[in-house]
């Protein structure tokens, strides 16, 4: 769960499964390196498949980034955990942090590229939509 | 509506009760058509409500109902953690510390309205919304506790029929008619609690 590049847009990979979410994080690391800040998250607060709004809130703040933060997730708890922390974020962070829809892995990796090349939030939450679309 | 601070503890025990002593039940209705775990996550979640006792009965009513959503947003895991817990949080934001019926009904279709919008869901589409909704309706209409809470069964017990077209449910498409839906069945658990409470409260 580490984070550079302050001016790129940060991804946040959210799964159900903690070994989904870190194994999407090593594919998105592999393709741009420390060029992206990135956290994942994964797993209910015991330990078990599901997600956690605490989880996300951390993973959001270690990825945090001027230019916004993406978040890519799996399945609906996923995203309806997310959608939950993205409202209790600060309201100055709130609009700079976006739940794409798109696959979790491919979603992932394609946006951490985007992103990789300095584009805007939106652009990069366009990327990984229209990539299976 | 007055509850003193014994009722306030009273009516969590009685919320927590309901969805702990059948969290069985929760998770084979979830086995059948879900992921498995609602029983579970609203179990966690409810006990993560106990522990803040006895505190939590020291608050308000309002800001009770409040600290109960935030828990079950920040504890239960599932979906329904941000479904259940914004409900919660939504009736605490509308209700005042005593509130009357006619406050209870404009409180409470905030409070769904504000699921329907974290859901993104509407009733009929084999939800929690499918006990919320017409609970509501039975409340509004002027039911007493036990018209509440026998809708509140009965409207769990009409989703059995229904096609799931949100949540993991529907990706089994037609293999979801046929189970209760594991979010209407802890709703209606949860109303059942609360009216039994409640009216415990008016009659004594």
């Amino acid at each position: 769960m580490s984070s550079l590049r302050p001016g790129n847009v940060g991804i946040v990979i959210v799964s159900h499964s903690p070994k989904i979410a870190e194994g999407a994080a090593d594919m998105v690391r592999q393709m741009v390196g420390e060029a992206v800040p990135l956290a994942w998250t994964g797993g209910d607060v015991d330990g078990g498949l599901g997600t956690n709004v605490a989880g996300i809130l951390e993973a959001i703040e270690t990825a945090w980034s001027p230019a916004g933060v993406a978040i890519l997730v799996d399945l609906g708890g996923a995203e309806t955990n997310s959608e939950m922390a993205v409202e209790m974020l600060p309201e100055d962070r709130r609009a700079r942090v976006l739940v794409c829809n798109a696959p979790v892995v491919e979603g992932a990796v394609i946006a951490a590229t985007e992103s990789s090349g300095g584009s805007s939030l939106a652009a990069v939450k366009r990327s990984a939509e229209e990539f299976y679309a | 509506m007055s509850l003193d601070r014994v009722a306030r503890e009273r009516l969590v025990r009685a919320l927590a009760g309901s969805v702990i002593e059948h969290a069985d039940e929760l998770t084979s209705l979830d086995q059948a058509i879900g992921d498995g775990d609602h029983g579970l996550n609203m179990k966690r979640g409810f006990e993560a409500v106990l522990a803040t006792l006895p505190g939590l009965a020291d608050k308000s009513l309002p800001e009770m109902l409040k600290a109960i959503g935030m828990t079950l947003v920040m504890k239960v895991g599932g979906a329904s953690g941000p479904l259940v817990g914004t409900f919660f949080m939504e009736l605490g934001k509308a209700l005042p510390e005593r509130p009357s019926r006619a406050d209870l009904v404009a409180a409470t279709e905030k409070a769904i309205d504000a699921v329907k919008a974290r859901g993104r869901s509407e009733a009929g589409q084999k939800t929690l919304l499918d006990v919320l909704v017409p609970v509501h309706g039975v409340l509004a209409g002027g039911g007493d506790a036990k018209a509440i809470a026998t809708e509140a069964a009965q409207a769990a017990d009409r989703t059995t029929p229904m096609l799931a077209i949100r949540g993991r449910a529907s990706f089994l498409g037609e293999r979801s008619i046929g189970h209760m839906d594991p979010g209407s069945r802890s709703a209606s658990l949860l109303i059942g609690a609360a009216v039994e409470t409640l009216e415990f409260e008016v009659n004594t």
